[in-house]
């Protein structure tokens, strides 16, 4: 019986460790991405173009120690000695190891008769971060950068300042707003009597179903025709339109199911509708009002089709301001990945204070496409 | 108290006794309402033209959207409340619903219509092409590459997300750990698709051939350290889809991931307990407990990615743009519209878009009327 219990415990431990490797091994594939661009924004242009980004870490690496110079009298067209091996100039130009490991590599082109020696070493911790990258993206100013050869390159940076601030004059409106029209229009189903109410509500849960790509072509015309085209309002509206069905519907299920009791008791005691929905619904539903909105703020801050469609370069979201600095400026990494991990840095931090929110949000949310 | 009943109207004093004991309130609630309307427009148009500073417009603006919507319902349910009972009670719930019908109707529902009747006509909407859109949507030689690449997106970006979801649910609800696990594989979800492109571009990214280049991206030097070659992956069809689906697959897992293992949760320990006193090892206890009593769960997960794939965008438009050979739907409606200019095909491609989510979207309400989340 003894003997059982301890294979059982050491089978126990087995799989418990099994289980933890399988999903650290999984946790680090999800990670490497973010870490790689989180590292990267840091590094100075310089680097980042000459070698890659897991560099920083310690590793081994070629470090050049001394040079040799080749005696003009060796002819380069054939083969000819030098350390003690026999090779050639193509050879040396693509980098030969010695016996010793040490490696010989060829400087420049042919006239400089010039052999680097580099010897295999252990390079730690890169310490050497920045954060001109963040000041570049940001700012909007005239920057230089070094590119892979050390060059000095000036162009005009990207203003993600300016669209962050345009993305909070989005998101925060086009976040409270439906919640509000939401909530109201949710008491009034749940709570109020009126001709059409069911055949209404029915309505409105059928526009779950609706993509929106199918509202963009007449909305846009609609606003073309209003000169509502890149403003704000414009925006609010259009994410309020495309919130709404599912932000009814979720506060529905939730103001529906209040106590009736305390609501005739309110009303008994005199309290208009007005006052019973700001007074003692509102606070009531703050757990559903927040998972809404958690889940609202989130996907207008990440949203780039309806910002792409309704807003204008003047009025341009975090999200436009990166994907046209990936279409200008695919291959500056500097720029690019400063400029991404300044955009996730709001959604992140809502999402890691308010996970337990979001994470209800989504599972009720979870019936829209 | 004898001041308030000077106010009340007798009840019965007939429409012209109202209108003579009512006539300030009366003035007072026309005028009211048109000096809020007045302040709010005088606000769009100061945010629409003004050259401010762009805080000093954020702030405005922020307080302008939120206060008005606040005050705008305010306002009318007090205008409301001027009313006689009768007609306050009959009014009352369209001020709580009306708002939010009237915004679904212009923003939802008559798009429906319009589309559908755009789709029917010619690039700029002027003549009648009967279905020349739809043929065009359902045989022409782009639109099947789409067809075809969102069917690959549904098929392995739903697999994997669910499938991965699932073996990182089913573990960690078995470690110590789990909560940091799960935190790890959900982070996706907070970024955006243009952020998630960014990073991946960069995992995929090629320097190009040359003496003394240096792969900056991670793929290549894993292919390189191997012995392989460096390659542009992105150019590369139709293994190029596949990578662009693994970026899926990093953002949708977590949900998956969320959902499932809160159903976990809800099996009944006895349940699993009795099975294994029986003698089931794990396996069996996972297939013939775990998978039938989250069965519901899964189905609705499924169908929610694969919507959610067949409406993809963001992710191609700035990965490739959907050139060599990664375009989608969503995104050719997005070309024909914004770049050809052709309304008629783009509507069109909406509508299709529309029809193939309906059936999904049905299944999807009713699971969850059943399962009620709060």
């Amino acid at each position: 019986m003894a003997a059982k219990t301890e294979s059982f415990q050491q089978q126990r431990r087995i799989s418990s460790l099994l289980i933890n490797l399988t999903l650290t091994i999984i946790c680090i594939i999800w990670l490497i991405p973010v870490i790689g661009l989180l590292i990267t924004s840091f590094r100075s242009s310089q680097e980042i173009f000459s070698t890659g980004w897991w560099t920083v870490f310690p590793h081994p690496e070629y470090v050049d120690t001394r040079q040799i110079t080749v005696d003009p009298s060796v002819n380069l067209d054939g083969n000819f000695q030098v350390e003690g091996i026999t090779t050639n100039f193509t050879d040396l130009r693509n980098g030969v190891t010695l016996p010793n490991g040490e490696k010989l590599t060829w400087y420049g082109n042919k006239r400089t008769r010039t052999i680097d020696v580099a010897e295999l070493k252990w390079v730690g911790f890169s310490t050497n971060m920045t954060l001109k990258n963040y000041s570049a993206v940001l700012g909007g100013k005239t920057v230089t950068f070094k590119d892979a050869t050390g060059r000095d390159i000036e162009t005009r940076g990207p203003n993600l300042g300016g669209a962050f601030l345009n993305s909070l004059a989005v998101t925060i409106p086009a976040t409270i707003i439906p919640i509000l029209i939401a909530a109201f229009a949710a008491y009034g189903f749940a709570w109020l009597n009126f001709p059409g109410r069911k055949l209404f509500f029915i309505g409105v849960v059928a526009m779950l179903v609706v993509p929106l790509q199918i509202a963009l072509v007449p909305i846009l015309q609609d606003y073309t025709r209003l000169q509502l085209n890149g403003t704000y309002l414009a925006i609010w509206l259009a994410h309020t339109g495309f919130g709404l069905p599912l932000a009814i519907y979720l506060l529905f299920n939730y103001i529906s199911t209040l106590p009736r009791e305390m609501l005739e008791s309110a009303f008994i005691d005199g309290a208009s509708n007005f006052t019973i929905f700001t007074r003692l619904i509102l606070p009531l539903s703050v757990p559903a009002l927040a998972a809404f909105a958690i889940l609202q703020f989130l996907w207008v801050w990440n949203d780039y089709l309806v910002a792409l469609i309704f807003l204008n370069p003047q009025t341009q979201v975090v999200t436009m301001a990166l994907a046209s600095l990936v279409g200008e400026r695919g291959q500056d990494w500097h720029l690019l990945t400063a400029g991404a991990f300044a955009s996730m840095i709001m959604p992140l931090t809502v999402f890691f204070l308010l996970q337990r929110y979001y994470v209800r949000g989504l599972m009720a949310g979870s019936v829209k496409g | 108290m004898e001041t308030q009943k000077m106010i009340v109207p007798k009840t019965g004093g007939g429409v012209v006794g109202w209108f003579t004991t009512n006539l300030g309130r009366l003035i007072v609630s026309i005028f009211v309402p048109i000096v809020t309307f007045i302040v709010l427009w005088q606000g769009f148009l100061f945010l629409r033209n003004s050259k401010a500073p762009q805080v000093v417009l954020v702030f405005v603006a922020i307080f302008w959207g939120v206060g008005g919507v606040a005050v705008l319902y305010a306002i009318s349910n007090w205008v409301v409340e001027q009313f006689p009972k009768e007609w306050t009670r009959r009014l009352q719930p369209f001020i709580f619903v009306g708002p939010a019908i009237a915004i679904l109707a212009w923003y939802l529902f008559i798009p429906v219509v319009r589309s559908l009747i755009l789709s029917f006509q010619n690039d700029i909407s002027t003549q009648w092409v009967g279905f020349a859109n739809y043929i065009y949507a359902f045989t022409d030689r782009v639109m099947l590459e789409a067809f075809r690449n969102n069917l690959l997106w549904m098929i392995f970006g739903t697999f994997f997300s669910v499938a991965i979801g699932l073996l990182v649910a089913v573990l960690a609800d078995r470690s110590r750990f789990e909560n940091i696990y799960k935190a790890i594989i959900f982070l996706p979800m907070a970024i955006s698709f243009v952020g998630a492109g960014v990073i991946w571009k960069f995992v995929y990214a090629y320097a190009g051939t040359g003496v003394g280049i240096q792969e900056v991206g991670v793929l290549n030097a894993i292919v390189i350290a191997l012995g392989g070659k460096a390659q542009p992956w992105l150019t590369l069809s139709p293994w190029n889809n596949f990578l662009l689906i693994i970026i899926m697959v990093w953002l949708q897992t977590g949900f998956a991931m969320v959902i499932i293992s809160s159903a976990i949760k809800g099996i009944p320990a006895e349940l699993l307990e009795a099975a294994r006193v029986d003698g089931a090892n794990e396996f069996h206890v996972f297939f013939s407990i775990t998978i039938p009593s989250i069965a519901g769960t899964l189905i609705t997960v499924t169908t929610t990615i694969i919507i959610f794939s067949l409406k993809l965008f963001d992710v191609v438009r700035v990965m490739t743009g959907g050139n060599f050979g990664t375009n989608v739907i969503a995104n050719e409606f997005y070309l024909e519209r914004f770049t050809y200019g052709q309304a008629g095909r783009a509507s069109a491609i909406a509508i299709v878009l529309l029809i193939l989510t309906i059936p999904v979207m049905i299944y999807n309400l009713r699971q969850f009327q059943e399962r009620r989340a709060f």
